[in-house]
């Protein structure tokens, strides 16, 4: 048993949540604005939540598949949102 | 017939739903989420505000409390469940209802008055008007913009699940009538039966008389039925 806790790896999934190709996102196309009110010139602007999760996993995979849920549950609406994933181990 | 009002952490619509409740002889008390639903619950609405600061999306979090578990329960067996505005939020959240309340197309928080055409009548909610009614009710929503895939809002629209649309005085459904973007003018949807109900828009703000109209009141008779 203690082999196998000592087997368990600290892992960052990094989970980022954006809104569905098509829909409107009225606070980017405010920031938006706003950029091009400060002189910029731009064509688009998306904006996406980011979240790092640090988890004890006993791969990246399973690691992955922890995070998946926990956006799937939570993170993201699947109505409105698309999602991504990254599995890392955590840096020291 | 007592309709638990549910009050989540940032609910600030309980006491008004309650007064409007008992105006129309309907018993009804607040609940709070962490206490679970009362044995003799026989309605439930699901009040408005902020609950839990909206963090994350409004909603969210609050459609994750164990009392959502139970709400599911009672309304899958006919317990009629009412969701207005965060309540709405929360109910599609929870998957009480399809679709999800966003950011609303001004990016601003709106109060004000709205006209709603009613699209069904044969709903408890609705029995107390005609289709194509038009109704004056107060919005105050942030994130009151409906959202739904294209496929999802077709079968939305073939069940005829769609109860309120935002439309003008005289009732068209138009771009100008609409106060937040949303998909097909909506304001608000039954769920999979037709006790089940959520709408931006607060009837309990249009129910006593003395302050302002009543034209929401026959959205509450649906707890009377």
């Amino acid at each position: 048993m203690v082999a196998q806790y000592l087997s368990m790896t600290a892992y960052t999934a990094t989970v980022t949540v954006r809104l569905k190709h098509g829909v409107l996102d009225p606070e980017a196309e405010t920031t938006k604005r706003s950029l091009e009110r400060l002189g910029f010139e731009l064509s688009a602007l998306r904006s996406a939540d980011k979240f790092e999760i640090d988890l004890d996993a006993d791969d990246a995979s399973a690691a992955e598949a922890e995070a998946t849920e926990m956006t799937e549950r939570l993170l993201a609406n699947p109505t409105i949102h698309d999602y991504e994933i990254s599995v890392a181990e955590t840096e020291a | 017939m007592t309709v638990a009002v549910v009050q989540f952490g940032g609910s600030n619509c309980d006491r008004d739903a309650v007064r409007a409740l008992t105006y129309l002889g309907v018993d009804a008390e607040r609940v709070w989420h962490e206490d679970g639903l009362p044995e003799e619950t026989t309605g439930i609405m699901l009040p408005g505000g902020f609950s839990y600061g909206d963090y994350l999306r409004a909603g969210a979090m609050a459609a994750q409390s164990p009392i959502m578990d139970e709400v599911r329960s009672k309304a899958e067996n006919g317990t009629p469940v009412l969701g207005v505005c965060n309540g709405a939020q929360i109910g599609c959240e929870s998957k009480l209802t399809d679709g999800a309340f966003t950011t609303n197309k001004s990016a601003r928080f709106q109060c004000e008055h709205v006209y709603l055409r009613v699209e069904r009548a044969d709903t408890p909610w609705t029995n107390a008007y005609d289709v194509g009614d038009v109704i004056e009710i107060p919005i105050a929503h942030g994130e009151g913009r409906f959202e739904i895939t294209e496929k999802r809002y077709d079968q939305l629209e073939a069940n005829n699940q769609v109860l309120f649309r935002y439309c003008d005085k005289d009732g068209n459904s138009t771009d100008d009538a609409n106060p937040n973007g949303s998909t097909g003018n909506v304001a608000g949807i039954l769920g999979t039966s037709e006790t089940v109900a959520v709408l931006m828009p607060h009837p309990e703000r249009a129910t006593l008389p003395d302050i302002g109209g009543t034209d929401g009141e026959g959205i509450l008779h649906g707890f009377a039925e």
